[in-house]
């Protein structure tokens, strides 16, 4: 058992958190970054697209390259940024005010921090049907990590559930990768990701089967296909089904944020169907109900990784300021400007009326 | 192996396939990168199931890759419930199938 202690620690080394420990240590912060992969970047590595939304967020830039962007920013606060990769936050004991975490499978340790920014990002859903346990049925991230991160070939042919940003995009990557994609079903009547996304799979002939979802996996050991059901408007099976022969079958139905720190640490939480799970009340500082803690990205909501940096940004400079750092707060203007375009219009109208749930002018004492 | 040999956006050294190393899996020996998680070298030498589960004896693989969910635990080295998807491989690993809850191999505690 090891004792750490830091000013501010970043749970989680994603798109939110690098962006937040690259704020926090560039007002003079001792920051340590705790990520539970062998490598930083988060979803970000394995992003072969190039992302939208307007230029501060990087928007015509890969994915992976943005990574490299953060981590080369992080490299520029020389010593001031720590980062234990393999390390996963197991619990944080609010009596003592102390994190346990686990390095790999056989070393503990014990940290403490002065702040605290919550970057867990989020976990994927499963959706229910019989033989989704048989190997062969994966999480869409867990597929990009195969392929994206390791070079591995996720299978031969591959069934696709899900027709929203993750589904399309991960289908996408599945071809560049030299996958089939044999068809991706969407329970829903219509497409949930971005036209342009549609359109790129639809070119190369891949056929987008709205109100249709998975009956069950075929396979004794393996899926070695999927059965496949057409919905009523009422999402009841109408009786049409057929076999869709595969080796995969990609679940794309979803994300819930990650929240058992926040939890752990008494913030006050609300389930907020818009953002996707139960998620921290917070303020315009991203701080929660506890004091000590800030949270930014998918683990305050589902959303863009493009809105998780900024609000890592807004965690990092806040967090610093409360240690009586120099931060330069007229920032949160700024970064409140960009969050508020990136949530403009139509697209946006769900992520700002969940997060008006949650928000909070200021805390009882 | 089943590893993807060009991409159009990525290119191969993304990957660090830097150092083959040999390992095995339930006494078969396998190549894999050294450094990559065990599971994802599992994957390309085509094994799928990874453990089976204690009452139902359901087989289990790859399935969440941020080791959150439990299905790619294994017994590595002789220690059950290891988290395959986040534990680097190493030359000479001893990778078996779990089944059940696995055994540990770790001595009693006396008390001094």
């Amino acid at each position: 058992m090891t004792d750490i202690s830091t000013d501010i620690l970043v749970v989680g080394g994603g798109a939110a958190g690098l962006s937040a420990a690259a704020e926090a240590a560039s007002c003079g912060a001792d920051v340590l970054i705790v990520e539970g992969d062998l490598r930083l970047g988060g979803q970000l590595v394995k992003q072969t697209h190039k992302f939208f939304g307007s230029r501060d967020e990087y928007a015509g830039t890969r994915g992976y390259k943005i990574a490299d962007i953060l981590l080369d920013e992080i490299r520029e606060n020389e010593g001031k940024v720590k980062a234990l990769t393999n390390t996963t936050v197991t619990g944080y004991y609010i009596e003592d005010k102390t994190f346990t975490a686990m390095r790999g499978e056989d070393s503990c340790a014990r940290i403490k921090a002065r702040r605290t920014i919550v970057a867990t990002g989020a976990s994927e859903r499963l959706i229910p049907f019989p033989n989704n346990d048989l190997p062969g049925v994966y999480g869409a991230g867990a597929v990009q990590t195969l392929m994206n991160v390791y070079g591995v070939t996720p299978g031969r042919r591959v069934l696709m559930v899900g027709a929203g940003n993750i589904g399309l995009i991960v289908s996408y990557q599945m071809t560049q990768a030299g996958v089939e994609v044999a068809a991706v079903v969407e329970a829903m009547p219509k497409i949930g990701g971005y036209w342009v996304h549609a359109a790129k799979i639809r070119r190369l002939g891949i056929p987008i089967l709205l109100r249709h979802s998975v009956k069950e996996a075929l396979g004794e050991r393996v899926v070695e296909g999927a059965v496949i059901m057409e919905l009523d408007d009422k999402f009841n099976p109408t009786g049409l089904e057929r076999t869709i022969e595969c080796d995969v079958i990609c679940l794309a139905v979803g994300l819930s944020p990650t929240t058992e720190i926040l939890s752990h640490a008494g913030c006050r939480m609300r389930y907020v169907p818009e953002l996707c799970g139960s998620v921290a009340e917070r303020d315009r500082t991203m701080r929660t109900s506890n004091p000590d803690f800030w949270s930014a990205g998918d683990a305050m909501g589902i959303e863009e990784a493009s809105a998780a940096m900024v609000e890592g940004r807004i965690a990092g400079l806040c967090a610093a300021d409360s240690l009586g750092l120099p931060a330069k707060m007229e920032k949160l203007d700024e970064y409140w400007a960009r969050l508020n375009r990136l949530r403009a219009g139509e697209v946006g109208a769900k992520i700002r009326s969940g997060i008006g749930k949650v928000s909070r002018d200021e805390w009882e004492v | 192996m089943e590893l993807i040999a060009e991409h159009p956006v990525l290119d191969l050294s993304y990957f660090k396939r830097e150092e083959r190393v040999w390992f095995t899996f339930d006494g078969v020996a396998m190549e894999g990168f050294k450094g990559a998680p065990i599971a994802a070298a599992l994957h390309a030498n085509g094994v799928r199931v990874y453990r089976e589960t204690p009452n139902m004896k359901r087989p289990r693989g790859f399935f969440c890759a941020i080791g959150k969910c439990s299905s790619c635990f294994m017994v590595v080295d002789g220690i059950p419930n290891v988290r395959t998807c986040v534990t680097p491989l190493a030359a000479g690993m001893k990778v078996e199938t779990q089944r059940g809850k696995g055994r540990a191999l770790i001595a009693p505690i006396i008390s001094e």
